[in-house]
């Protein structure tokens, strides 16, 4: 019960903040010159202006700006998304068709920096100041540092070209038609490196983070007690210092659940996914405002319920965080 | 960023003797292997695949291989007929006449006849597709007195040379009874699922992935085509489609779709071949355009001082390699049909002479040797436009112009110049397609509507210009429409509204395990019938 007020109350909290995203994004994107029949003509390498008038009629972007923005707020709280300028497809369609590469890259990048960041975080707060510790320091510092992009393409340069072990873009294999598993692993072995390098940035995040915490919570007098009862140092870590060290970065995969789309931007280029990153990164270009403005709802609505998650898991891991008061 | 050597030669060969050896004879030995499966790189992604509504090499590349056209060129760059076997037009020019090919299929199934050319040509190519409207301008009918004849009529002559020189782009037939009383043309589910005569089916289209299309079992042409498949991958990323390209994963990337040092490194592995062979047919040039609305700029001197204060082979050399060469004027080198033999004024790098010209034209340095500022809109297709609008700005910063770059995405751009004028400096490309009076000729003809992009938007207007233009455009004699385009070329470098100073060709890169590849002036666009992959 007290599950469900919550979930409710946050839900009714957020669709303001969904509404303001939204006019935000449709009033920056005025901004920018030019519309999607500038875009077009653009694309199409000429043609004149009659045309380009009826296709202005055609996209509605005759009327005045707030009438467009009127429009399109009608249409969503009826739940439409509305029609794609440059796929011709309802929005809707296009998101949906592009939204398994993007949550298979965010929900496999997340586990795998999270897990390797916990893992190597607890390793070298075990080991502080010595090599382990160094070394794991070092190593986190120098993925955090570097760009996602130059990493992707340097993984493309060895493990593509030179060792010929991993495709070097795309989402599957469709030279050749495979089914049921062949085909999974297809995409599996598709998803290894653009994971890998979304991964990395994070996994540098969390290790620090984990570290710091784990430090941080040694320290703590429970800790000490635990140890003067005589319990073994492993019970120690798992059961009372890695449970109270999670919640920092439980907190942290709810706020970048949402950069961690921005960053799928760049390993979808470099790796050509048909993920969200880059079907928004084009709608930009080609001025598709019932694109961009349905990936901004759809993306809000993923963080949104990614953060709703994690307050649950945070009432899970420390109980004095009620959900009331 | 030296190319090497081999790179060198490949490209001034191409150039220079481009028709004397044709490709295919370095091969003529070989029997083509049957199958295979040719993956292509797909830079940028259209909004619909069908050429005959759309002008562009991003809807050739895919839709040329499954629509055909009534005419194309060969290995020589002559017409050559597709759809169409022979043509003939009347002694006035207000004539044409075709005959079709027999025998010819849609993929669906049903015949061609000349129902569908007279429905493409008045419903499509007069009414939607870019360029076709100006060309077809003056068509008021099609007539079709049996299933193989289509006869074009003509309100004003049109010069048989030309349309046969424009129908290998702005010529492709669409399917009569896919498209007629089905509501909306643009809106056609066809236009992104294409129904042709091709030697390929369309199969899928998976926007941001790839397009598929099969071998067609029945195309027309014996024993064509050899491939199995091919696949167009979606890759926006010039750097990974490099990657992609050495993993093996694409055998073809068109248009200079990557980056000058990625094609560089590439010409150097023995994998592949880079060079312009191929898109002799899709010559273009750099631009700088002036807005005549501003003082400065109006007066001649102005800008001849600008054409002079620029060292263009130093920036040939330095940042483009050996794949462009110094422009001569609106119609390239490799036009052999318009070429003039006398180009008139051209503008050497000469800083005294432009600060001369700008003192004598009354705009004497200020303070800090500043006579005026310009906002540069440098088009955002490719990055040899970035960085010669840095070198615009540099250079121009020596003869005292101040020069602002003002970057922006391809419809901010348009936008910016093309409707609302608001650019001083504007650099980009120009395509040239193979006869002035497709695309060409509308850079400099006055009265063209706000908006339209690709015409003249600078403000400038010269009765003398527009009398040359308006003539070689309905000239049937061959030998004065050739001279006529000379007149042209040497007003345009007279009194410069739109300077053309690089002359470059599009440069591809090619898996070597291709062959007949690269063997017609616009074999990127063309219907890759009798390509074939190598063991």
């Amino acid at each position: 019960m007290r599950i469900l007020t919550l979930a409710g109350r946050r839900l009714a909290a957020s669709i303001p903040t969904l509404f303001l995203i939204l006019i935000g994004v449709f009033v920056l994107l005025q901004f920018a010159p030019g519309d999607t029949v500038d875009a077009l003509m653009a694309q199409m390498g000429g043609g004149d202006a009659e045309t380009a008038k009826q296709l202005r009629q055609y996209y509605g972007l005759d009327v005045s700006a707030w009438a467009q923005l009127g429009n399109y707020l009608w249409r969503l709280v009826r739940l439409d998304l509305g029609f794609s300028a440059i796929y011709g497809k309802p929005v809707a369609t296009v998101i949906a068709e592009r939204l398994p590469a993007t949550i298979l890259l965010m929900t496999a990048s997340l586990s795998l920096a999270f897990f390797f960041g916990l893992i190597f975080g607890v390793i070298a707060a075990r080991g502080v100041n010595r090599w382990p510790d160094t070394l794991i320091s070092t190593l986190g510092l120098v993925f955090y540092a570097m760009p996602t992009f130059w990493f992707g393409l340097m993984a493309i340069v060895v493990f593509s070209i030179y060792l010929q072990w991993l495709p070097a873009g795309g989402f599957e294999d469709i030279t050749v038609a495979r089914t049921g598993f062949a085909r999974t692993l297809d995409i599996a072995s598709h998803l290894v490196l653009p994971t890998l390098t979304l991964a990395l940035f994070y996994m540098a995040i969390y290790l620090r983070i984990m570290r710091g915490s784990m430090l941080e919570v040694l320290t703590l007098d429970f800790v000490r007690t635990a140890r003067a009862k005589g319990m073994d140092e492993t019970r120690v870590v798992v059961r009372h210092v890695l449970r109270n060290a999670l919640l920092p970065m439980v907190t942290l995969i709810g706020l970048q659940a949402g950069t961690m789309l921005g960053g799928s931007v760049v390993v979808e280029s470099v790796f050509s996914l048909p993920g969200l990153g880059r079907l928004a990164y084009e709608s930009v270009i080609q001025r598709d405002l019932n694109t961009l403005l349905g990936i901004v709802f759809v993306s809000a609505l993923l963080v949104i319920t990614v953060n709703f998650i994690v307050d649950l898991l945070y009432a899970r891991l420390d109980p004095r965080i009620t959900t009331g008061s | 960023m030296d190319m090497t050597r081999r790179a060198a030669l490949l490209t001034s060969a191409a150039i220079a003797s481009s028709v004397a050896f044709p490709m295919r004879s370095l091969f003529a030995q070989e029997t083509p292997r049957k199958g295979g499966v040719f993956t292509v790189h797909y830079g940028a992604e259209q909004r619909q695949l069908n050429p005959s509504l759309q002008a562009s090499t991003g809807v050739y590349i895919i839709g040329g291989k499954i629509q055909e056209q009534l005419v194309d060129l060969d290995e020589a760059g002559k017409p050559v007929g597709v759809l169409a076997t022979s043509w003939e037009a009347a002694p006035d020019g207000k004539t044409i006449t075709f005959k079709l090919r027999d025998g010819v299929k849609w993929h669906d199934g049903r015949p061609f006849t000349s129902a569908d050319v007279q429905f493409t040509a008045m419903e499509m190519w007069k009414k939607i597709l870019n360029y076709g409207t100006t060309l077809q301008l003056f068509l008021t009918a099609v007539d079709t007195p049996d299933p193989l004849t289509a006869v074009f009529r003509y309100e004003r002559p049109m010069p048989l040379n030309l349309l046969l020189r424009a129908l290998p782009d702005l010529g492709y037939i669409s399917p009569r009874h896919i498209y007629e009383g089905k509501g909306d043309i643009r809106q056609n589910p066809a236009n992104l699922a294409p129904i042709g005569t091709g030697p390929f089916k369309f199969v899928t289209y998976e926007r941001g992935q790839h397009v598929i299309a099969d071998r067609n079992a029945d195309y027309w042409r014996p024993n064509a085509p050899h491939l199995d498949r091919i696949v167009w991958r979606v890759v926006t990323d010039r750097s990974a489609a490099a990657a992609q390209m050495e993993a093996g994963q694409i055998h073809y990337s068109p248009f200079s779709g990557l980056t000058i040092s990625d094609a560089a490194r590439l010409g150097k592995d023995k994998r592949f071949i880079v060079s312009t062979k191929g898109n002799e047919g899709n010559a273009r040039t750099n631009t700088i355009e002036f807005n005549f609305r501003r003082k400065e700029l109006a007066d001649i001197r102005v800008r001849r001082a600008i054409a002079h204060a620029l060292d263009i082979p130093f920036f040939i050399e330095n940042f483009l390699g050996d794949f462009a060469k110094r422009g001569t004027g609106p119609v390239p080198s490799v036009s052999t049909d318009f070429y003039p033999a006398d180009n008139g004024p051209q503008y050497p790098f000469d800083k005294k002479r432009a600060a001369a010209l700008l003192d004598e034209a009354g705009f004497k340095a200020g303070a800090g040797g500043t006579r005026f500022s310009l906002r540069l809109l440098p088009a955002p297709w490719g990055e040899d436009i970035t960085l010669f609008a840095t070198f615009i700005q540099q250079s121009l910063a020596d003869v005292g112009i101040r020069v602002e770059v003002v970057r922006t995405d391809g419809g901010g751009f348009l936008k910016q110049v093309y409707d609302e004028h608001a650019f001083d400096l504007a650099t980009g490309w120009h395509q040239y397609r193979n006869d002035p009076a497709v695309s060409t000729t509308v850079w400099y003809r006055s009265g063209q509507p706000k908006g339209a992009p690709w015409t003249n938007q600078w403000g400038w207007t010269d009765e003398t210009m527009d009398k040359i233009i308006d003539d070689a455009a309905t000239e049937v004699d061959v030998a004065k429409r050739k001279a006529l385009y000379g007149d042209f070329v040497r007003r345009a470098n007279t009194e410069l509204p739109i300077w053309t100073p690089i002359e470059q060709i599009f440069l591809t890169a090619i898996s070597a395990k291709a062959r007949n590849h690269s063997n017609t002036p616009r074999w990127g666009s063309s219907s890759w019938h009798d390509l074939w992959l190598a063991e």
